[in-house]
């Protein structure tokens, strides 16, 4: 298609552009320069750092379990997810075990939040292309997630949940019935959520067959998560490369068919996250079955931390895989970490995808990649 | 794949570019590559049909100033043949370089900025190697050890005055003095 567009474009006048760092449709502080013939984009360049925090230079300056909520602050829209990446690479770098119901209660907490999350990037999605109702509705359930997750540790978003070693509280007396309850009632507003914009036709026609990218492409720009799912790629760390008690349950990875036009466009990456959903409720649910019959023990405080070595651990957030490198040199603080991130790479795909697509579908490609600004910069 | 015979076929075919493969005392096992010959080393790892290393998953710059070396440290996946390994370059400090891979791999591109950034590796033949994080006229790589944070930046002052340091001037005050503030 833009090879198409692209041959009648070209008329030989090219504008510059400027697009952000404020802008409403960005997702946070991410400037564009885009090179344009009137509608039709040449090449947007994407400029980060704007919101870099230097939380890798931070991890050296205080402890391992000092530095936890900063992890928070590596993603917002999904920090239960860094939590558990930075727990796990620790863990990994110490030898260190977890009590299983602290692993039950880090699997519950991340797919809640991960639902939390993809309802921002479903409802921001819309609401970038033009449709503000959705974006209302799910953001209504959201409350009611972080509601949930503020009533286990404390917090709306920066949760510092997850410790070295297990998670910082059990669950409060009866919250497990109203997680319960609330999947109940989730279920049917996702499907209330299909007939109201997934499957509606100026929504589809808006996002179908639009910077579709195909599988090879995605893997070679290192896009991962729903994104690489939506290309057809058939990976989820959470069942290929397994960790926490993810083995002991069911779930169905989404993949991208392209049923409603080429594999792997903007309608493909979003209607994987809302299929990931109905994985995440279905997966709460078996680890509030399973999550009776474990010990009381949540969590097992390591007594003296001072690894050595390296290790690299890697969740499924959100936004992708997310994978910690840490090096320890037998002191109490980290020698070096690094976040490797989904949305960092996924934005390096922008400059390529852009060619032949109009300004106004960047931004619907920008939401369909679920960027997150803070996640990109660190 | 394990990560032996990965390394075993990669030493069969490469002889000694490839050194040093570590299994013990580390997480995730590991080899040494020569950076001079690493570009042979990453197309051997991407298209031998063996390995098809498809994913390059991470790439972390470590700075070890008494050793006076920088790691680069390599992280890799297979989606097809589901196995991993972790490849490390041992570069001088003063001049680390080492070949760029972005012509294997695109998800190497920003990855590379960000560490020629942060920590000052070169990467010989990448296509656009600027900073990423960082101004552009920022002096020195944040990440390395012996980084010091210039006073002020473009005349902006980097630091700014501490607030506990007011503490000791109200310890100190006099009754009086403290009967006023409260009283405000």
């Amino acid at each position: 298609m833009s090879e198409i567009v692209l041959a009648y474009a070209d008329s030989g006048e090219e504008m510059t552009l400027n697009m952000g760092p404020q802008h409403p449709s960005t997702h946070g502080v991410i400037r564009f320069i885009i090179k344009t013939d009137g509608e039709i984009m040449h090449e947007a360049i994407p400029d980060v750092g704007y919101l870099h925090r230097a939380i890798e230079g931070i991890s050296e300056k205080c402890t391992y379990e000092g530095f936890m909520p900063y992890t928070d602050r590596v993603d917002y829209v999904c920090a239960m997810t860094a939590n558990h990446t930075w727990a796990m690479a620790v863990e990994k770098l110490a030898d260190l075990p977890v009590p299983e119901r602290g692993e039950y209660l880090r699997v519950i907490t991340d797919e809640l939040n991960r639902i939390s999350s993809h309802a921002v990037a479903l409802g921001a999605m819309e609401m970038d292309i033009g449709a503000t109702t959705p974006f209302m509705y799910i953001l209504r359930e959201r409350e009611y997630v972080n509601d949930l997750l503020e009533e286990i540790c404390g917090a709306r978003l920066t949760y510092n949940y997850h410790r070295i070693g297990g998670v910082g509280w059990g669950m409060p007396k009866g919250w497990r019935e109203k997680v319960l309850r609330w999947c109940d009632h989730f279920e049917p507003v996702i499907a209330e959520f299909d007939r109201l914009i997934t499957m509606n036709e100026l929504f589809v026609k808006r996002l179908a067959n639009m910077a579709a990218v195909p599988a090879a492409e995605a893997i070679d720009y290192g896009l991962v998560g729903p994104n690489l799912r939506a290309s057809g790629v058939d990976f989820d760390v959470r069942r290929d490369v397994p960790y926490s008690i993810y083995p002991k349950l069911k779930f169905q990875t989404a993949l991208g068919t392209g049923q409603m036009g080429k594999v792997g466009d903007c309608w493909d990456r979003y209607w994987v996250r809302v299929e990931e959903w109905r994985q995440s409720l279905s997966l709460v649910r078996q680890c509030m079955e399973q999550i009776e019959s474990t010990p009381p023990d949540f969590w097992k405080p390591p007594k003296k931390l001072k690894p050595k070595g390296d290790a690299m651990a890697r969740v499924e957030a959100a936004r992708g895989e997310m994978s910690c490198y840490v090096v320890g040199d037998g002191t109490a603080n980290a020698y070096r970490a690094r976040f490797r991130t989904g949305s960092f790479n996924a934005m390096q795909l922008i400059r390529h995808k852009s060619r032949g697509l109009m300004v106004a579908d960047l931004v619907a490609l920008i939401a369909s990649l679920d960027v997150v600004a803070p996640e990109i910069d660190r | 794949m394990d990560a032996q015979s990965i390394f075993n076929h990669l030493a069969a075919k490469l002889g000694d570019s490839v050194y040093d493969f570590t299994t013990t005392a580390t997480k995730d096992p590991y080899f040494k590559v020569k950076p001079e010959r690493w570009l042979d080393v990453a197309r051997v790892l991407r298209d031998d049909p063996e390995l098809r290393f498809d994913f390059c998953n991470n790439i972390t710059a470590v700075d070890w100033p008494k050793l006076s070396r920088i790691d680069v440290v390599y992280h890799f996946w297979s989606y097809g043949k589901a196995h991993a390994i972790v490849v490390k370059a041992e570069l001088p400090r003063d001049k680390p370089q080492i070949p760029s891979v972005v012509s294997l791999w695109n998800a190497a591109d920003w990855n590379e900025r960000e560490q020629y950034d942060l920590m000052g590796v070169e990467f010989l033949g990448h296509p656009d190697l600027r900073r990423i994080m960082m101004p552009d006229d920022w002096p020195g790589h944040p990440l390395r050890k012996d980084y010091k944070e210039a006073e002020s930046y473009r005349g902006m002052p980097t630091t700014r005055p501490n607030t506990m340091d007011l503490l000791p001037m109200f310890d100190k005050a006099t009754p009086e003095q403290r009967k006023e503030n409260n009283d405000e």
